[in-house]
């Protein structure tokens, strides 16, 4: 695949849609707090009317039995109204296990779920997390779809995020 | 001395008319927005003047109606009733919006016999039974109040939202759980299900311990019976609206007083 990318990111020039993608680049801080737990965190991609676009991940306690971690999916509490208060855990190609402090690279490609086909337009890249017993964050990143240029995004989180890259290929 | 007796005095007398409302009765969920089909909520109820502290009398679990999403009725779990609050728990399984409400109907009756003053409080159909025969300055009123929290797992819905048209009542425009600081929501009240107009709603956030003015918020209903909030911060907000009518059950009694307050969570950004 990665042969290819150079050779389609030409093309996209003369046909965007063709493969547009978006990496992503989430960064879990490690925090010296005396008890810890992985946090919750749920990436999507709000409309401006923040109507849910796609959402591009959740990771969440998915190995409690009988399906407990789903228990403090609301304290991710943008994500859970605007999109996860609809949705039946697990979302396939989505949802995920909690992952440790570090940085976290994701990559959607246009026409693909989970990011879908994007219609043109200004959208917001949201980041959230939330971690038991400890604090709870949510980092924007607004960008236009498609891009014209590839473009370097990014957002720092102060408490429960760290650095959270976009890049974003036409 | 004798200016602090005045002023004493004084105080009584500004602090009468008051005193009769300042009680306020409330539930109070242990969450109202929930995710995952295996949770529970306990609630506290209670009547009390600090928001929401039980200092006063527990609530009466008999008058307790819980709605489930599929608008089926729910039994509570572990009711008890303490020296100043009552709780129970409420699982929730189903999807959606589940309504619990206190609703409280009852005659009050003042009368005096051989000159004392008395009073009685209870169901239209003991009345006649209640007031013995000499009974004089008899004056009866009915009662109509409902206290509310609503709950919600998942999606909010309305198929527990479903007035009963008796008494005062709320409908949410606004879903009573999709409460968020900084944002308008908007209710309507109902008065036996026709829109209640030009009617004072006032808010106060909980917590009232804990700062030195009651910080209310209020509103007017509008023609439709309707009014909005902004809330200026979360919180669990007691939500109360009252008035009276002469639409009495019993014939007897020339007024009906009715009254609703909800408790409505309302969460940060």
């Amino acid at each position: 695949m990665r042969r290819i990318l150079p050779f389609a990111s030409c093309l996209a020039f003369a046909t965007p849609a063709l493969a547009a993608d978006m990496n992503l680049t989430v960064e879990i801080p490690t925090l010296k707090v005396a008890e810890y737990h992985r946090p919750y965190v749920a990436v999507w991609i709000e409309r401006e009317d923040h109507s849910v676009a796609a959402n591009l991940a959740v990771w969440y306690d998915v190995k409690k039995a009988d399906g407990e971690g789903t228990n403090w999916l609301k304290d991710m509490r943008q994500w859970w109204r605007r999109s996860g208060r609809e949705q039946t855990m697990p979302i396939d190609g989505v949802s995920g296990a909690t992952r440790p402090a570090g940085q976290h690279q994701l990559r959607f490609s246009d026409g693909k779920p989970p990011l879908g086909s994007l219609a043109p337009g200004h959208y917001e890249l949201v980041v959230e997390a939330a971690r038991e017993v400890g604090g709870r964050e949510a980092q924007r990143i607004p960008f236009d779809w498609p891009a014209k240029a590839p473009v370097h995004l990014s957002a720092s989180g102060t408490e429960e995020l760290g650095q959270i890259s976009l890049d974003l290929n036409p | 001395m004798k200016h602090a007796f005045v002023r004493a005095a004084l105080g009584v007398a500004l602090a009468l008319p008051l005193a009769a409302q300042a009680h306020k009765m409330w539930m109070v969920p242990s969450a109202t927005v929930i995710s995952g089909d295996d949770a529970w909520v306990t609630v506290d109820a209670a009547i009390s003047n600090d928001l929401y502290y039980p200092d006063h009398f527990p609530a009466q679990l008999d008058q307790l109606v819980v709605t489930a999403p599929d608008g089926s009725m729910v039994k509570p779990e572990n009711p008890s009733t303490g020296k100043y609050r009552s709780t129970f728990d409420l699982p929730v399984p189903q999807k959606g919006t589940y309504r619990l409400a206190l609703v409280n109907q009852g005659l009050f009756a003042n009368y005096e016999v051989d000159g004392q003053k008395k009073r009685w409080r209870g169901k239209p159909e003991d009345v006649k039974t209640a007031i013995p025969a000499n009974a004089k300055n008899v004056q009866l009123s009915e009662m109509a109040s409902r206290v509310e929290t609503f709950v919600t797992q998942g999606s909010p819905s309305d198929g527990a939202l479903k007035p009963t048209n008796k008494g005062l009542e709320l409908v949410p425009v606004t879903q009573p759980n999709d409460l968020v600081a900084g944002e308008k929501a908007t209710f309507q009240l109902i008065v036996d299900g026709k829109p209640a107009a030009n009617l004072k709603v006032v808010a106060i956030n909980g917590a009232t311990r804990y700062r030195n003015g009651q910080d209310e918020i209020d509103a007017t209903t509008d023609k439709d019976g309707k009014f909005s909030f902004t809330w200026p911060s979360a919180g669990m907000y007691w939500v109360n609206a009252s008035t009276e009518d002469t639409k009495t059950s019993v014939k007897e009694a020339k007024q009906r007083r009715l009254a609703y307050t909800a408790t409505l969570e309302v969460l940060p950004q």
